[in-house]
């Protein structure tokens, strides 16, 4: 019998010398593996074969309706800390073809077309998005009707994820309790200190990964270190939402002027649902070829900022943009807890960067619930 | 609450094809459509509730949520009655007998008919049509003797609004039976009521102890008829509304039906007065 080599018990230490071992590590286990690359400005997710792939030397300014990327001399692999995109659509995907319907005589029959996946390792993933992704499985997983589209996507996923070293001026996860420090969902987390990284599994397939990495046993000072990094991030957030009286103080705040002053700046573009990390809304479309013989349905992600999302034949529930502005915050921060049992908002920020008009929630809310932010 | 029937097939995007094998105009922009599954096998297993519905699809063209009317007794035919109002439904509206439909159901909760046994039940509908009642009615008269009264209020705008004259007519027949119907912009030929619907809850007699009400029909007429009625002494609880938003997904995913907490597709479409108070035509919700 071959000797198992054991990983330490507690978080090992992988020198930043060795940090390619681990996408050789995926990329050996048959993983794709995606991280945050720079894209038009900002960063997305797609293939990195070498950690040199990740946006070393480059960070994120993020401020309402701004978001930026300049150069540091930081050598820190995860300095920017999100873009646009959550990991969202790796699970939930903006475009998903349900079913292939093809005609046969005066009949039809239909396939149901569940995806073939990748096994895709997404690193560097943010404790934010992670929770993001916890609420995705509560709703597509663990309600009445699992979605076999979603779980396809979702049982192929390996998350490494990065706890935060660094707030922007938009993320409010500490008041949120989704991080700055991934809690739960992970195969493996990290925590990137200046010559190393904490590693730490968080499921079997990441107690087996750590396997194939050259750790050491982290002695107190790192692992001090990184306790003192993520409180100081914590500490450095200057937003947060106050949820204590939520759901019924929002229910309660339906008339509230509030909402017309909101909605005079609000245009609708429905940004923040594109980039929210819990966002689920879909609608459902049919694409027939150019034969007529053969349609696919396919679900498409829709925002409740649509002219379309309120329709039932002949009118709009929700015709004015105060009525949507009110939908969506209603829902994320007080219907969603009665549905759900959890709040829609993991205090990502990113509905705030990416507002071309910089609505932001935590201001919006304490002025509905007259509880100006302290 | 009653537990959400189960879908038939574990993936509930997929869907059966159904013959179209019969078809009975109503009106001018109303059919009702009977659906036959086509494989013999989902044909014996498919099961629904009264005021469950269907997600019917037209190749090509897409879905849309409609209510199963026929008796669930029966389950081997599908009744739909439809309006032509949208693509879907207008699509519909073109097909003949022999051509096929998509089905994808039954979803969602519908009347407590069999937990209403033995009670007195008043049925107030407003506007055109109102079909997923009108399958409650007749799942009712089938089974006359296992309901106490039964008194059933329609409330319509102009004489010409009167779809189901005949139907009125025949369920005024039945036993125990109370049937009345009002207009509020009535013309020459207009023999009954004259006013809104909750006109006629002062016109019959109710017993709160004994007494479930459905009502199905425009959010504002149950808006301000559902107090009313709690004033007669009806129990909060025994206030059966039936509620429409947009479905896409039938299944409590896509988002389009919610109202305040409860997604009306699965936590609907019939659901009780208590838990959609706050809720109920308030604009914008």
């Amino acid at each position: 019998m071959t000797p198992i080599k054991r990983p330490p018990a507690g978080p090992g230490l992988l020198p930043k010398s060795s940090f390619q071992l681990l996408l050789d590590a995926l990329q050996s286990q048959g993983y794709r593996v995606m991280g945050q690359r720079l894209r038009d400005g900002a960063v997305k997710w797609d293939d990195i074969r070498q950690v040199s792939d990740l946006p070393v030397g480059w960070r994120d300014v993020q401020e309402p309706g701004r978001y930026r990327l300049e150069s540091t001399d930081s050598g820190r692999f995860f300095e920017v800390v999100n873009g646009p995109e959550s990991v969202k659509r790796f699970a939930f995907a903006p475009r998903e073809p349900l079913l292939v319907i093809e005609r046969s005589q005066k009949s039809f029959r239909a396939t149901p077309t569940l995806p073939h996946v990748e096994k895709t390792a997404l690193l560097g993933v943010r404790a934010c998005d992670l929770a993001g992704l916890a609420v995705q499985d509560r709703i597509f997983l663990h309600d009445a009707y699992p979605d076999p589209y979603y779980q396809a996507r979702r049982e192929n996923l390996f998350l490494v994820a990065v706890n935060c070293a660094r707030a922007l001026p938009t993320c409010f996860c500490a008041s949120m309790n989704t991080g700055p420090k991934a809690q739960a969902g992970f195969d493996l987390a990290l925590t990137e200190l200046e010559d190393a990284f904490l590693v730490e599994a968080g499921s079997q397939a990441g107690q087996a990964l750590l396997q194939h990495l050259p750790l050491s046993p982290a002695s107190d000072k790192p692992l001090a270190e990184a306790e003192a990094q993520m409180e100081a991030c914590a500490k450095s957030q200057t937003r947060r939402l106050e949820t204590a009286q939520l759901p019924q103080a929002l229910y309660d705040a339906h008339e509230h002027p509030r909402w017309d002053q909101v909605a005079a700046r609000c245009l609708a573009c429905g940004n923040c649902t594109m980039v929210c990390p819990t966002c689920f809304c879909h609608t459902v479309e049919d694409a027939p070829d150019v034969t007529l013989q053969r349609t696919e349905q396919a679900r498409l992600w829709d925002s409740c900022f649509t002219q379309e999302h309120g329709y039932i034949h002949g009118k709009n529930i929700r015709p004015a943009i105060k009525d949507r502005y009110r939908m969506w915050l209603t829902h994320k921060l007080a219907s969603w807890v009665d549905q759900f049992g959890m709040s829609g908002c993991v205090g990502c920020g990113r509905c705030i960067t990416w507002c071309p008009v910089g609505i932001d929630l935590t201001e919006e809310l304490p002025a509905l619930l007259d509880t100006e932010r302290r | 609450m009653r537990p959400a029937p189960a879908a038939p097939s574990p993936n509930p995007y997929d869907l059966y094809a159904a013959t179209i094998v019969e078809k009975v105009r109503v009106t001018e922009d109303i059919d009702t459509v009977r659906l036959q599954l086509v494989d013999p096998a989902a044909r014996r297993s498919f099961r629904f509730q009264a005021g469950q519905f269907n997600m019917l699809y037209v190749f090509g063209v897409g879905e849309v949520a409609i209510s199963i009317v026929s008796d669930p007794d029966e389950p081997q035919a599908l009744d739909h009655t439809i309006r032509a109002v949208g693509r879907v439904t207008k699509a519909i509206q073109g097909m003949g007998l022999g051509d096929t439909l998509g089905v994808r159901g039954p979803f969602g909760r519908g009347w407590p008919l069999d937990d209403v046994r033995g009670k007195d039940v008043v049925v107030v509908t407003g506007g055109l049509g109102c079909a997923p009642v009108v399958g409650a009615i007749d799942y009712m008269f089938r089974r006359r003797e296992a309901y106490g009264a039964v008194t059933i209020l329609h409330g319509i705008k102009t004489p010409r609004d009167l779809l189901y004259r005949e139907r009125f007519e025949a369920w005024r027949r039945h036993a125990d039976t109370t049937v009345l119907l009002t207009s509020d912009q009535p013309d020459k030929t207009w023999h009954d009521h004259v006013g809104v619907v909750t006109e006629l809850f002062e016109q019959v007699a109710i017993d709160p102890a004994r007494t479930v009400v459905l009502m199905c029909g425009p959010e504002i007429m149950m808006r301000l008829g559902a107090p009313i009625l709690l004033q007669r002494g009806i129990p909060a609880t025994a206030l059966y509304l039936a509620l429409e938003r947009h479905m896409e997904c039938g299944i409590g995913l896509c988002g389009h039906c919610q109202m305040g907490p409860y997604f009306l597709c699965k936590d609907g479409p019939v659901m009780r007065y208590e838990q959609v108070a706050p809720f109920l035509g308030r604009p914008g919700v």
